[in-house]
């Protein structure tokens, strides 16, 4: 019945004549690799790195805001102006003494003289001589950002032993830097809800779009028997497969973007390049949170793909069962 | 045709169970069974027939009579627009959708365009039947390779469709079909493709399966192929169909 059989030698035993054949490893009933799972992982990859970049950036713009705000929000200046009654040095120890006595204050610096010249060099050149001008000297106080003091009172109580002091407890800044945080941190949250909404669009239509070539299968095997579940779980292992090598391949490359910045970083310390990088965008370190989010952000990409591919075949079967109870939908059929 | 006595042995071992069966009771019974496609004519009008056990038949007519629409009415991939349909003693519109892939693994059809996937080779779409059932591989491995020796593909076991002849495609079909032993066989056209020594040598294959209890129903238009053998022939013409015993 063989058509390709060779005619028998009679002289020949049949045992010698051909080894038994063996079956190759069993494949996997969803073809492993084609044109459309290859695109699909490629688009899987590049918007899982997308989406892990996103979400690096807007938690490294949070952190920067936050930054700023913590630093500012730490300390408070008392600025005495200097007058010919008034003996600045003495004036400056007593503010001290008096702002350290409030609860809520950690620490007091007085800004000394060439630390004052220092701060007004961009404007004034070097050598300046402070006792020349009517230049205010300045006596930084830390405070606790959780239990600061009591700042009327503290003002009220320089006032009245020093009249030219004045208290600058920087509201005005922190509520802007807040405000300025807060729009950065909303901005970043708005690109990242984009992102990941273009990620999960482009993932459920790349699934979608490889699966519909594969629809002769999912026929195939309804017609000798296969229970939806059952075709349904072979092409979720296909898809999942597919979606964690994409989506860990994309999220390996932003982690291993961030670590090699981060490196850069530490490796270029106090050069002008680093310090412009760094008070633009702060710190590249995403810390192990960011990791730990574009470790969550390949599980929900493979969850995605896994979940589409289930659904996309349950209802491919549920479209041919309802040819099946409605012949008028189909348009292909043979008489 | 190779020694079929390994295989014959299995068969009939189902054949066995079957005969414990009520014989009385047909395989498939249609009743005034009429189907249109939306809102167009009747495609086939008030067909009443029985599928007898152990029955074989050539459902054959002109080309657009409806042959391959009632092969999809008997394989439950279309549901009639009216009347009754009666598979394994019982009514198909009151069956769950959950509870055709079992009725569908009784019923083994070959399809006139084979519809082996490409990617699995002659061995792996044979076996597919049971792999969806969820059956080990080392469970059925003897059986799958000793019903390919059977149909003559014993040297193909690692081919992939692409590379068999129409023959080959038509045979590896066939033995897809019969590979967990279904109680009827349902075939479309499957001389279409080969010529006439191949074609007989097929028929002798559906012969035998039949011989060893299974049902078979041949959609065909090829006459000398019928003329070959005495078996019933149902023949349908303008939707209706004459049933010649």
């Amino acid at each position: 019945m063989n058509e390709n059989s060779v005619p028998r030698r009679e002289s020949e035993p049949p045992q010698q004549r051909r080894a038994e054949m063996r079956v190759r490893p069993t494949g996997p009933i969803v073809p492993s690799a084609n044109v459309s799972g290859h695109a699909l992982m490629c688009v899987i990859a590049i918007m899982s790195f997308l989406a892990c970049l996103t979400l690096g950036g807007v938690s490294m713009v949070r952190a920067t805001a936050q930054s700023w705000q913590s630093q500012i929000s730490r300390e408070i200046t008392i600025q005495i102006k200097p007058d010919d009654n008034l003996d600045m040095e003495k004036a400056l120890a007593d503010a001290q003494d008096l702002a350290l006595t409030f609860s809520g204050t950690t620490g007091g610096k007085i800004i000394d003289r060439a630390a004052t010249a220092r701060l007004l060099e961009p404007w004034l050149g070097e050598g300046l001589d402070l006792d020349e001008l009517p230049v205010p000297r300045l006596v930084v106080i830390t405070i606790d950002e959780n239990n600061p003091p009591d700042f009327a009172a503290m003002r009220a109580a320089l006032t009245e032993i020093i009249p030219q002091a004045f208290l600058d407890d920087h509201r005005t800044w922190v509520d802007r830097l807040v405000a300025m945080a807060n729009t950065t941190a909303m901005i970043g949250s708005g690109v990242l809800a984009l992102v990941f909404s273009a990620m999960v669009l482009t993932v459920v239509f790349a699934t979608r779009g490889a699966l519909s070539g594969n629809r002769h299968i999912v026929e195939v095997l309804h017609f000798v028997g296969a229970e939806a579940g059952f075709v349904a779980s072979e092409f979720q292992k296909h898809f999942l497969r597919i979606s964690l090598k994409g989506a860990g391949a994309g999220g390996l490359l932003a982690a291993l973007s961030f670590a090699a910045a981060s490196f850069w970083q530490s490796q270029t310390l106090a050069t002008p390049e680093t310090d412009q990088a760094t008070a633009l965008f702060g710190r590249f370190a995403i810390g192990y949170t960011g990791y730990l989010g574009i470790f969550a952000i390949i599980i929900v990409i493979a969850l995605l793909t896994t979940l589409t591919a289930r659904l996309t075949v349950m209802r491919t079967i549920y479209e041919i069962d309802l040819i099946r109870s409605d012949p008028g939908r189909t348009d292909t059929y043979q008489s | 045709m190779e020694c079929a006595a390994p295989y014959a042995r299995t068969i009939a071992s189902r054949v066995s169970k079957v005969v414990k069966r009520d014989w009385a009771v047909p395989l498939i019974h249609f009743e005034n069974v009429g189907l249109r496609y939306g809102m167009g004519p009747e495609i086939l009008r008030d067909l009443t027939f029985d599928i007898p056990r152990r029955s074989f038949q050539f459902l054959t007519g002109p080309s657009g009579a409806g042959k391959t629409t009632l092969l999809r009415l008997l394989f439950l991939s279309l549901q009639p627009t009216r009347g009754l349909i009666r598979m394994f003693d019982r009514n198909i519109s009151s069956i769950p959708r959950d509870e055709f892939p079992m009725l569908r693994r009784r019923v083994g059809i070959v399809f006139q365009d084979f519809r082996l996937l490409d990617h699995l080779t002659t061995y792996e779409n044979v076996a597919l039947p049971l792999r969806v059932r969820g059956k080990e591989e080392a469970s059925y491995r003897a059986d799958v390779l000793e019903l390919l020796k059977w149909v003559g593909l014993g040297e193909r076991i690692n081919v992939l469709p692409p590379v068999l002849s129409g023959g080959e495609k038509q045979r590896a079909a066939i033995a897809r079909a019969l590979i967990d032993r279904p109680e009827i066989l349902l075939a479309d056209e499957p001389t279409g493709n080969v010529d006439p020594p191949m074609a007989r040598r097929l028929l002798n294959l559906f012969l035998e399966l039949n011989r060893l209890g299974t049902a078979v129903v041949i959609a065909t238009h090829d006459l000398s192929l019928m003329d070959q053998v005495e078996a019933r022939r149902m023949i349908l013409s303008q939707g209706r169909l004459d049933i010649y015993e």
